[in-house]
């Protein structure tokens, strides 16, 4: 038999806003346990909510570039439950009246069509605080930094058919989500999480199956082999004559497997009811418009401007687009050398090579964004070759080097005095006479062990045209 | 000069006027909680320490003209669960027995700016559920005007210790009658103030949607200077609000001239003790003498108001009471080896039987499958309660009636039938349902001699108004100036 995969996407996304959304505790990831808190953000007693009015704003500016309804009154609501990361034994979330719904976001399928992922909804919520386990100790220790931090939660339709589409809305989402500046949606920091609900049913049949939901998915990667996994583990349960449980599993990315958490009965009774130390929220026509108004160019758009303004084919545009990083860096280098072309190359070639080699993630790239133009315009300006530009490249990206400096200080620049090259040449030509009469002889091949060794004794530091032109100037 | 038995007003003048000083005040009422508060339990905890530090520095800041305010100088106890920084704030509960806040609420705040002295915090029922002080962790605080029975509650022990002069004012705080109830049965005066119109920032709350903080004095002059001290939007509560700036001199005016005051019929119906009803009736008399108009009319929704808010209460009072979980602050059971022991063992051991009761109560009603059933209709019946009072607003400027349908009763009697205990809180749950204010004045005393009182309840904000009938009614009477015999 045929199945379909169906799938439903809950992003969490943290906000990056200066402060919390109920207090004025900093939201900066990594300080010392329990450093940025306060008698709010610990939930002690007798304390308020006050709602941080650019969580407000960053909802909005997401609601509207993932093409959702602003709910113009919309409110808070309590979801309680005991856990010692929650102050409050209750997080604010909002469930009866979200701030954004009904929205979508473009992604390809697997074919690489266009195809519209719907949003149900967005909703504002505050983090909880971080467990940390101290095996040594046998003990349990609670850092509340992380409680209160502002969480968008932007829950998404079933609407996924292959693992290919969701990576696909969540490269799309993380990058509306970093242009509009709403997050920075880094994964290893948990500022983006996203869990899967997912179900299978034979092809063609209208009811959904019984899903599950899949926790702890904390990389593209292994979003899409917890995919894979669940999807295989659903196919043959139904094929074996089980039933699939409606439960939440864990995924271990170490071990490549899921395990079940708790099943539907288990399910909390979080006795959601209206928050009360909050009032409704109330936007206004002409604060939506203000935004929109305000709102950068998105992914999209972008990728159409970089195909007709730079005449880039639509697979760079892509990858470009495809994080705010990058685009940082191919528009300042553009801007700095004017060759679109080369700067996109850069960057999906030794840029990218740089980040798999080291490990880094786009956003911790640390280099001047003046650098890789600078470097460009010293290849057009014939001051260094291709190679030497490489080595270069790779200081820049590591130490952070400037290209010209550096290359100036460790005498990497081309020689352009044309007759300080002639007796070098001369001289390889004296040192290689076989291979030189193998050449005369009519071996043409043999021209380029020649050019080699006279690369070699230059050490590169010629324009190989001139090089090339010399020696067969010599050799006739 | 006795200062226990005067006024606030008169004590910061007093002050002002160099005939005593802040610190005389403070000895006085010390003097007198170390005489009498063992027989009555009104405080739970006293800051002698930081009273008198306090006072040093009060007085310096009169002498140089930094405080001049109506209350400059005045000794305060304040209800205990309102938050001090540095000093116990345990809401009468075993749970939060040692438990110090971090933190001021902004009515202390207030209190200071406006040079106010805290002698202590003040003995309630355990987070403001119960209408007796019985359910206090610490102990029944006695009524002043006979140690045999309740003072009312829950600001029961603010309420006792204005009556018996240990406090000249207090701060309590009124949830469903919890300010207005202990002043009937205490013989003095109370607002509960507009739903927003004090910051909440700082009291620990019980159901956040309802609970209101206000004064309470011997006089309506002392509520009207305590209130104006305390109300105004504060940023750190979203709920408070921004309104014109309270006119005190209106509320002392003492005018209800060609107002118009309208009596639920449905207040004086079956259930209201005849002495109660007697003497609302004679003080809408007194209200006609003084030139308003005064009618009945009808207002059926009332038979709501009980369910209605021991259902919204409970719901919001199960949320806000979870954090107590025995981790990081107050009582945390000395026999549990896990989490979930922690849990269960500390709550089972820290709260008292009424607080378990409205936690129950309250899951129950939120659980999934009751939510429509209970909560979502008793937030019908809120809409349906307010709209009643804004039809009856339309028609009359003030409404009047008894806040309690009995005197205080025996200590004991309640405690064994929750439900008569939750009756008595008929017509004071729906003022706090529909956020409006009200007053509790003095008007009569039953065949025993034990205080009734009346309310006076208002427009949204409108608490000058409330305040300047009720003071047009002081004026014509002397209830408020009789106080029990300490003995």
């Amino acid at each position: 038999m045929e199945w379909e995969i169906v799938m439903g996407l809950e992003v969490h996304t943290e906000l990056a806003t200066k402060t919390k959304i109920f207090c004025g505790c900093s939201t900066e990831f990594g300080g010392k346990p329990n450093t940025h808190v306060c008698e709010i953000c610990s939930g002690m007693p007798g304390t308020l909510p006050l709602l941080n009015k650019r969580v407000v704003e960053f909802a909005v500016r997401t609601g509207i570039a993932t093409n959702c309804t602003i709910t113009q009154h919309n409110k808070f609501d309590r979801k309680n439950y005991f856990y010692p990361d929650l102050p409050k034994a209750y997080q604010i979330s909002q469930l009866y009246l979200p701030i954004c719904r009904n929205g979508f976001i473009e992604v390809k399928d697997k074919d690489g069509n266009p195809k519209k992922i719907g949003i149900h909804e967005i909703h504002m919520e505050e983090d909880a605080g971080k467990l940390v386990h101290d095996e040594f100790e046998d003990c349990t220790l609670v850092d509340y930094n992380r409680c209160g931090v502002p969480l968008l939660e932007i829950v998404s339709e079933p609407d996924f058919r292959s693992a290919e589409e969701v990576l696909s809305y969540l490269t799309e989402l993380r990058s509306i989500l970093q242009y509009i500046g709403v997050s920075d949606c880094k994964m290893q920091e948990g500022s983006l999480r996203a869990d899967v609900n997912l179900s299978v049913r034979p092809k063609g049949q209208k009811e959904f199956g019984t899903r599950t939901e899949m926790k702890n998915l904390n990389s593209f990667k292994a979003i899409a082999r917890a995919i894979e996994y669940e999807a295989e583990r659903q196919i043959e349960l139904l094929e074996d004559g089980e039933k699939v449980m409606q439960e939440t599993r864990r995924w271990d990315d170490n071990k490549g497997y899921s395990y079940a958490m708790r099943s539907k009965e288990d399910a909390q009774d979080y006795k959601y009811f209206p928050e009360p130390d909050l009032p409704p929220i109330e936007i206004s026509d002409e604060y939506i418009e203000n935004i929109r108004k305000s709102l950068p160019e998105l992914p999209e758009a972008k990728k159409a401007r970089y195909m007709s303004q730079f005449g880039l084919p639509e697979y760079d545009t892509g990858i470009i687009t495809s994080d705010r990083s990058f685009v940082k860096l191919f528009e300042r280098t553009v801007e700095i050398c004017n060759s679109p072309k080369d700067a996109a190359n850069w960057i999906m070639g030794e840029l990218m090579k740089m980040l798999n080699d080291t490990g880094t993630l786009p956003e911790n790239m640390s280099f001047d964004q003046d650098s890789l133009g600078k470097l460009i315009n010293m290849i057009k300006a014939g001051k260094i070759n291709r190679g030497t530009a490489k080595t270069v490249f790779e200081k820049i990206f590591t130490e952070n080097v400037d290209p010209e400096k550096y290359v100036e200080e460790n005498n990497l620049g081309l020689v352009t005095d044309l007759s300080a090259i002639r007796p070098i040449i001369e001289q390889v030509i004296a040192d290689n006479e076989k291979s030189v009469g193998e050449y005369k002889a009519g071996k043409t091949q043999a021209m380029g062990y020649i050019m080699g060794q006279a690369m070699r004794a230059l050490k590169g530091k010629a324009p190989a045209q001139e090089v090339q032109k010399i020696l067969k100037e010599i050799l006739g | 000069m006795n200062i226990c038995e005067m006024t606030a007003l008169e004590i910061s003048n007093a002050v002002k006027n160099k005939e005593i000083t802040v610190k005389d005040a403070v000895d006085a009422f010390f003097a007198a909680i170390d005489e009498y508060d063992g027989k009555y339990h009104c405080y739970n905890t006293l800051c002698k320490k930081e009273a008198y530090e306090r006072a040093e520095e009060v007085q310096k800041g009169i002498d140089c003209g930094k405080y001049n305010g109506k209350l400059a100088g005045v000794p305060i106890g304040i209800k205990d669960n309102i938050c001090t920084k540095d000093i116990l704030t345990t809401c009468s509960s075993k749970i939060l027995e040692n438990f110090i806040p971090t933190y001021n609420a902004t009515v202390v705040n207030r209190l200071n700016d406006e040079g106010m002295v805290i002698i202590g915090k003040l003995n309630m029922d355990e987070f403001a559920m119960g209408s007796t002080t019985e359910t206090s962790a610490t102990g029944v605080t006695h009524n002043p005007w006979d140690t045999d029975k309740v003072p009312g509650g829950s600001s029961g022990g603010a309420a006792a210790a204005v009556a018996a002069r240990l406090s000249p004012v207090a701060l309590g705080s009124d949830t469903g009658g919890s300010i207005r109830q202990p002043c009937s049965f205490c013989g003095v005066s109370g607002l509960k103030p507009t739903y927003g119109a004090v910051s909440r920032y700082g009291l620990v709350a019980y159901a956040s949607s309802l609970d209101q903080i206000g004064p309470m004095g011997k006089t309506v002059d002392d509520c009207a200077a305590l209130f104006s001290v305390i109300q105004g939007k504060d940023e750190k509560d979203g709920t408070s609000m921004v309104y014109p700036k309270f006119d005190f001199d209106k509320a002392v005016k003492g005018d209800v001239g060609g107002k118009k005051i309208g009596i639920p019929e449905d207040y004086l119906g079956e259930g209201i003790s005849p002495d109660v009803k007697d003497a609302v009736l004679a003080a809408a008399d007194k209200f006609r003498e003084e030139g308003a108009v005064v009618e009945t009319f009808k207002m059926p929704i009332v038979k709501y108001a009980i369910p209605a808010y021991y259902i919204i209460a409970c719901a919001e009072a199960c949320s806000n009471l979870s954090r107590y979980d025995g981790i990081k602050y107050g009582y945390s059971s000395p026999d549990a080896d896990t989490l979930m022991e922690t849990y269960v063992k500390t709550r089972s051991e820290g709260f008292g039987m009424e607080v378990k009761r409205r936690i129950m109560l309250g899951n129950f009603v939120l659980s999934s499958g009751y939510y429509d059933a209970y909560y979502n209709k008793a937030l019908k019946a809120k809409k349906l309660i307010q709209n009643a009072f804004y039809d009856a607003f339309k028609k009359y400027d003030m409404l009047l009636g008894p806040v309690a349908p009995t005197t205080a009763l025996k200590i004991g009697e309640s405690l064994s039938d929750p439900l008569k205990m939750y009756l008595g809180d008929i017509y004071t749950v729906m003022i706090n349902i529909a956020g409006m204010p009200s007053m509790s004045v003095p008007c009569g005393f039953d065949k025993d001699n034990m205080p009734i009182g009346m309310q006076i309840i208002g427009k949204p904000f409108e608490e000058a108004e409330i305040m300047s009938a009720a003071k047009a009614f002081e004026n014509a009477t002397d209830f408020h100036k009789k106080l029990p015999d300490l003995g």
